[in-house]
């Protein structure tokens, strides 16, 4: 009987939380007053699903160290060769090595899609699978198209998607601008709770509109950035944004590889969309 | 507020309504229906034994030293609900017996855990003390699929404990629920309590990156005569925890499939025994013979690191420590004598899957093996053979003045005792590294026969205190 009467208890708890969840989420679509564009044109996708080097008619890449490791201390050097980023089995695999290359330790590959595939607002998604382990940094993200013009922060930063290895079952979204950056920017985790980022492929995407950032992993909307939110002028109704998909190895974000870490390390994706409102 | 008063109100009526339909369900489905598997529950404790009768912790063997009285329910201390597991771990010198361990056994039908990826609980103790083993598995019913966690650090608060389940289909009819097993290595022989609670069998889907591996996940190679079997060790699986951090469990054989690259050569029992069923065939292509084959393993779908390449031969062997032959029983691997002027230390252990013997502050150490206090070994006839085979890794820096001395002792101790003598200079050896000799057994000065061997002895003074042997055995050339 006791055992009868704690699953009920348990059970009751579940239920009165699924109706909560239910209550709440109606009555945000009955209050919420703003209008939320719909974004269902597909203006770019990649399946990558012919053999080789990424497709160039949309994808040029990163090369070398950066400026002090792309800014964050990194200690990959990018390159564009097979051994670090290949398309193959319907896949983009960008991997992470660990070999003496031009002075760097670690190789892997950044690739994006500037000046090749821009665009203001829309659903920005890719499915990926992670690597893991200390010191992986893999990142889908996008970057204002000024930032030649204006510098970064100014240009705008969209963080679809960051994962530190150590933390396996654990990604974030954030955003960058003029006070709010680096340490300061305005992110939120999502937590997998009964699955990993680099034992099954997951969908990360925003929905970006006017004044609104959505993220979203797989079919959870876990968080909703708004000018309200952040702490500096909003830099994300200004213009165009492109696509940037990499594997950092070390740096901030994660720290750095540790001796348990195993290399190589690949980052799968199966594919990148672009919608835009019609 | 008033409107959320209302919303409540609705939501509990409906609730009432929900839960009593469900609930009759239930109870209709497990009157009626005969299930088509095992009971799947995964609970073992949460306030109370689940599933399990009164009699389910069994405890090790008492005459192994296991005290039984240390064992019990706790009702002050829970880390959900009311109650817990108390484990009182003693002292060395407890007449009761100097640790504890056991398990708990479904002492039914066994339960079937396919559907599970981990063994999970809480875990207490009165101090941070290590806690030799958990695991699950073992069933005293021949252990086939057995896990154990090694070397668990307790907190004074309590932790969560996560077993993975190298692979879940394998338990379709599982009865050993857990396992325990605490001494006090690791207080200097100070007693702890540890509080255990919440034992149970999880999906958590946050374990990842599988790495299983045989033989310690090195690559073995070995020879062995047609017909004779060795066993596969050193059966680990690692994963990731949810916390990114890798855990190493230990398993056995049951969790691993296993496959032979010759079957002319060797084949694999599902426990894991290699056995040379021939010695090959002729390469049609090459003309050689292709005596060799790999054998390598699979837990679940992945590929175990470590292989081992067995050659079968034909020489006649006397193998007095190896993992490639069959050993012959000895007295020990330690002869050691209390007598003021022996100060080595060790025996045969096993690193990272490879048994080997090790010793250290070496000054002299005796293998035995003619039959020490009626033990009944037998001492070994080796007219026949003509060498003695040794590798030898010094485990610190060698001097080409240091020596290793090996004696072999004819009818030890009787009075017809003969010996003798061959020595190994430091300069054959490597320090940190194996080396390999064959020795002559004519080379033994002064042995006059061999009929009757019953020791070998080992002989540095010091000059190389800390030494590692392996594949200890006398052969036939011929």
């Amino acid at each position: 009987m006791k055992k009868r009467i704690l699953k009920e208890k348990t059970f009751i708890k579940y239920i009165l939380f699924s109706l909560l969840i239910v209550i709440l989420v109606t009555n945000c679509n009955q209050d919420d007053t703003q209008e939320v564009a719909e974004f269902k044109n597909l203006s770019m996708h990649d399946e990558f699903d012919v053999d080789g080097a990424p497709n160039s008619d949309i994808w040029t890449y990163n090369i070398g160290t950066g400026d002090n490791g792309w800014g964050n201390g990194e200690l990959q050097y990018y390159t564009d060769r097979s051994e670090n980023i290949v398309v193959e089995d319907n896949m983009l695999k960008i991997t992470a090595r660990q070999e003496s290359f031009e002075g760097s330790g670690y190789t892997s590959a950044r690739i994006l899609t500037k000046g090749l595939f821009e665009q203001q607002y829309g659903r920005f998604e890719a499915r990926m699978k992670l690597p893991y382990g200390k010191g992986m940094w893999p990142a889908f993200w996008l970057l204002g198209s000024n930032i030649d013009e204006v510098s970064w922060p100014f240009c705008g930063e969209i963080d679809v998607m960051e994962n530190g290895g150590s933390k396996p079952t654990i990604v974030s979204g954030s955003v960058h601008g003029p006070g709010y950056n680096a340490g300061n920017a305005i992110t939120k985790t999502y937590e997998f709770n009964n699955s990993r980022v680099d034992s099954e492929f997951h969908i990360y995407g925003i929905e970006w509109g006017p004044n609104y950032i959505n993220y979203y992993v797989d079919d959870v909307l876990y968080n909703q950035i708004t000018p309200a939110d952040v702490t500096g002028d909003w830099v994300f109704n200004n213009g165009q944004f492109f696509i940037i998909i990499n594997l950092a190895v070390g740096g901030a974000f994660d720290g750095n590889p540790n001796a348990d870490t195993v290399f190589p390390q690949t980052m799968y994706v199966d594919y990148v969309r672009v919608y835009s409102a019609d | 507020m008033k409107k959320y008063r209302l919303k409540y109100a609705t939501l509990f009526s409906s609730l009432g309504a929900i839960c009593i339909l469900l609930l009759g369900c239930e109870r209709g489905f497990s009157d009626e229906v005969e299930l088509a598997t095992f009971p799947s529950n995964g609970d073992i404790y949460t306030d109370a034994p689940i599933g399990l009768t009164d009699q389910f912790f069994i405890s090790f063997d008492p005459a192994s030293g296991a005290n039984i009285e240390g064992f019990d329910t706790d009702n002050n201390v829970s880390y959900e609900g009311s109650s817990s597991i108390r484990i009182d771990v003693p002292t060395p010198s407890d007449p009761n017996g100097s640790y504890i361990g056991g398990i708990f056994k479904d002492r039914g039908e066994g339960r079937d855990l396919t559907n599970y990826d981990a063994l999970t609980f809480w875990v207490k103790g009165s101090t941070t003390a290590t806690v030799g083993s958990f695991g699950f598995g073992t069933d005293f019913e021949g252990d086939k699929h057995a896990v154990t966690l090694n070397n668990v650090e307790l907190s004074t608060n309590w932790k969560k404990v996560i077993i993975p389940i190298p692979d879940p289909t394998k338990l379709v009819r599982e009865k050993g629920m857990f396992l325990f097993a605490a001494g006090t290595q690791s207080t200097n022989g100070a007693g702890y309590s540890f509080w255990l609670d919440e034992i149970r069998f999880e999906r958590l889907g946050t374990i990842g990156q599988p790495r299983p591996a045989i033989l310690g996940g090195q690559n073995q190679s070995a020879q062995s005569n047609v017909g004779t079997s060795l066993p596969l060790i050193g059966f680990n699986y690692t994963s990731n925890l949810p916390n990114g951090q890798d855990i190493t469990v230990n398993a056995t054989p049951g969790y691993f499939s296993f496959e032979t690259s010759n079957p002319f050569v060797a084949s694999v029992s599902e426990d894991g025994i290699v056995t040379v069923d021939g010695p090959g065939e002729i390469d049609p292509e090459t003309g050689l013979l292709n005596n060799s084959a790999v054998i390598t393993a699979y837990c679940a779908d992945t590929l175990a690191s470590g292989s081992l390449i067995i050659s079968a031969t034909d020489i006649e062997v006397i193998s007095i420590f190896s993992d490639v032959f069959a050993n012959v029983p000895v007295d020990n691997y330690n002869g050691f004598y209390i007598d003021g002027f022996q100060t080595t230390l060790g025996g045969a252990i096993d690193e990272n899957g490879n048994n080997i013997i090790d010793y250290t502050l070496l000054n002299f150490v005796a293998i035995e093996f003619y039959g020490r206090e009626g033990s009944g070994v037998q001492p070994i006839d080796a007219t026949d053979m003509t060498h003695l085979h040794i590798d030898i890794r010094a485990n610190e820096v060698v001097d080409a003045s240091d020596f290793f001395n090996i004696s072999l002792f004819n009818n030890f101790t009787t009075p017809s005792e003969n010996s003798g003598e061959f020595q190994i200079s430091g300069s054959e050896l490597e320090s940190n590294a194996w080396v390999e000799f064959n020795i002559p057994l004519s080379s033994f000065n002064g042995l006059s026969a061999r009929d009757a061997l019953g020791m070998m002895l080992f002989v540095t003074d010091n000059t190389i205190a800390n030494i590692s042997l392996d594949n200890i055995y006398f052969y036939s050339e011929d």
